[in-house]
């Protein structure tokens, strides 16, 4: 009973979000809450859309252990962003203004990605093991030219593009919080509204053109959409390398089946679950404060090794 | 080289179906006497201009010809004594013994897409490092990098642990798991880190940086030299190595103990540069790939030639970081993960046409 579950789990993610607001207020309740509730909006963003956005390039590469982030596509991210700074300046960054420069970031990551995309999955029928490398590679690439580009970039000017190069919960910038959400609750509603589609996509190439999809033109879509979740996510809080292939995966095996209108909620609840009932038990069991994102790598790093460790053996 | 692990370019598949006895057949050029010396010659005489040019580069104007005629000018002497001849020095012998470490890692591994700082061995070692400085930091220098050492051997050998673990059927899962895996190691080191306030120093050491050598701070890297010399005394055992547990058995070797020298001389080497540089990523892997398509799989053949190209390239990336925005510098980490995370991808690009 895949309703039943996703309603559990529903009720689970609503009690993380509860636990998050509540335990361990002291004082000032107003501006606890308030505080906490920035945090909270911009984890169910980064939910959202990381959510969303793994179990679409999943389908569409069909493959579970691929994510947007294990190929590169958030180390572009910030690479582009030094690049900007790098090649305008910071006062040139900031004469843009905090949203056209956001959307102008945005549209280049969807652009270059969008492409970079294609050029990895036309190829001929390439090994799984390889395009991950190509991928994973390529990340390490684009984060060395990223660190080449801050070490060209003026010190003083350097201090704008530091904040937003690291996975960080804590400090997230207001403005760009709402656009952001926007953003992403566009891109949920245009993925969710294709959750038909996307299964017919899964059932593969041929049967999905013998079925009347336009194969081609719906990719590209999905990819553009991806892409853009992506950047929102990457642009909130920076690259979580493994998060997205943790939730789609416990998606999977907790929904029990493959259809997405089961498992898009599910990955995104999932999601919500883990960084919001992580971030309580982190904080108030252990007293760790903003090591989530580290945590999260380590597990899901683990995860990977299982998921490739198990798909060798097959 | 036969491996299950490995497709071997088609090119070299006969060679490797042949016996042992045949089967270090290098090109027809490389054996001929004449071409050899020259080609000796040739890489020598780069690799001491190469050696020259980065003497002189710096932020104090170092003009040969103060060095030989006055004795007054004892700046010139300083700095070049102090300073950039240790510098030199130090870029020569770590990137000789990574490169060295990388072509051994890929014979025990089978696969010529690993190397440390691929496979965990450079975490383990920076994590081994981290742990020292937190609870010992008394400790003389050679006890740390003998605790990054034993963390680097103990990194190295789960690499190959998970990796007997995988029924693999594809090359590429190999560099791959390896990855993966550092990035475990390195996210279990951030975490501690973290905790303990740290990070910024985890990534001043971690990334590979020659500025701070002067004279008494690079001499730990030596004792790397003198492992990979033991390393190329070993060379022919690890070329039967690199063929497989049961041909190497066959051949009375004992294949288990020289899994384990080798492992050793890795993990050494990479504390050794970690403790003293910091991680330079690449060199193992890029330059015995170069190295292989030139010279062959014969590792007696192809240590020596890979250990000259490691330092020439490992000099060139830092002569590069220190040109392009001078009088500042770019860590040759840093620039070497630019340019060998680029070579790399072309390299298993090309791998995949020919394939």
């Amino acid at each position: 009973m895949p309703g039943f579950r996703l309603g559990l789990l529903a009720l689970l993610a609503v009690l993380a979000g509860a636990a998050f607001m509540t335990v361990g207020v002291q004082t000032d309740w107003a501006f606890v809450l308030g505080h906490r509730g920035v945090k909270l909006l911009t984890m169910l963003v980064v939910a959202g859309a990381i959510g969303m956005s793994t179990v679409v390039f999943q389908t569409i590469t069909h493959n579970t252990i691929l994510t947007p982030s294990i190929m590169g596509l958030d180390a572009l991210y910030q690479f582009l962003q030094a690049l900007l700074v790098l090649l305008l300046g910071a006062s040139g960054v900031v004469a843009w203004g905090v949203l056209p420069k956001y959307l102008l970031e945005i549209g280049l990551m969807v652009g270059f990605s969008v492409l970079l995309m294609r050029w990895l999955f036309t190829g001929h029928a390439s090994s799984l093991h390889l395009m991950l490398l190509v991928g994973m590679v390529g990340g390490i690439l684009l984060r060395s030219l990223t660190s080449f580009a801050m070490r060209m970039i003026d010190p003083n000017e350097f201090a704008t593009l530091q904040d937003r190069m690291f996975a960080n919960f804590n400090s997230i910038q207001l403005q760009l919080l709402w656009p952001s959400m926007a953003l992403m609750l566009l891109g949920t509603a245009w993925i969710w509204r294709r959750r038909h589609v996307l299964d017919v996509l899964a059932l593969g190439r041929d049967v999905a053109v013998n079925l009347g999809v336009n194969y081609q033109r719906q990719v590209l879509q999905l990819l553009v959409v991806m892409a853009c979740l992506v950047a929102v996510s990457t642009a909130l809080v920076g690259p979580v390398t493994f998060f997205g292939l943790l939730v789609s995966n416990m998606a999977y095996q907790s929904m029990g089946t493959r259809r997405h209108r089961w498992v898009l909620p599910a990955a995104v609840l999932w999601g919500v679950v883990l960084l919001l009932g992580g971030q309580v038990i982190l904080e108030q069991v252990f007293a760790f404060n903003t090591a989530l994102s580290i945590v999260v790598e380590f597990l899901g790093g683990m995860v990977f090794i299982y998921l490739l460790m198990r798909k060798g053996k097959t | 080289m036969p491996s299950p692990a490995v497709k071997p370019p088609a090119a070299k598949l006969p060679a490797a179906k042949l016996p042992a006895a045949q089967l270090p057949a290098a090109r027809p050029g490389a054996t001929a006497p004449g071409s050899f010396v020259t080609a000796w010659a040739g890489a020598l005489v780069a690799l001491l201009a190469l050696a020259l040019w980065s003497l002189s580069v710096g932020v104090s104007d170092v003009s040969w010809n103060t060095l030989w005629s006055s004795s007054e000018d004892d700046m010139v002497a300083q700095v070049l004594l102090y300073s950039r001849v240790p510098r030199t020095l130090a870029l020569v012998l770590a990137g000789s013994s990574m490169a060295v470490a990388g072509l051994l890692m890929q014979m025990l591994a089978r696969n010529h897409f690993v190397e440390p700082s691929t496979v965990g061995t450079v975490e383990s070692a920076t994590l081994g490092m981290l742990m020292m400085a937190l609870w010992a930091p008394d400790w003389s220098v050679w006890a740390k990098m003998g605790f990054a050492a034993l963390m680097a051997l103990a990194g190295t050998a789960l690499f190959l642990a998970v990796l007997s673990r995988v029924k693999l059927r594809s090359a590429w899962i190999v560099p791959l798991v390896g990855l993966v895996l550092a990035g475990v190691i390195d996210a279990g080191a951030t975490f501690f880190a973290y905790q303990h306030d740290m990070i910024q120093s985890l990534r001043a050491w971690a990334n590979g940086d020659f500025s701070v050598v002067v004279e008494g701070r690079y001499e730990m890297l030596w004792l790397s030299l003198g492992v990979t010399l033991l390393a190329c005394l070993a060379a022919d055992r690890f070329t039967v190595a690199g063929l497989g547990e049961s041909f190497a058995t066959n051949l009375g070797l004992n294949y288990q103990r020289l899994v384990w020298q080798g492992l050793v001389v890795v993990a050494v080497v990479t504390a050794c540069v970690v403790v003293t540089v910091g991680s330079i990523p690449f060199v193992g892997l890029i330059v015995p790939n170069v190295v292989r398509l030139i010279v062959g799989d014969n590792v007696r053949r192809s240590v020596l030639w890979v250990a000259m190209a490691g330092a020439g390239l490992t000099l060139l990336c830092d002569l590069i970081g220190r040109l392009v925005i001078a009088p500042y510098e770019i860590p040759v980490g840093t620039v070497m993960g630019v340019v060998g995370s680029a070579l790399f991808l072309i390299l298993i690009v090309r791998r995949r046409r020919i394939g």
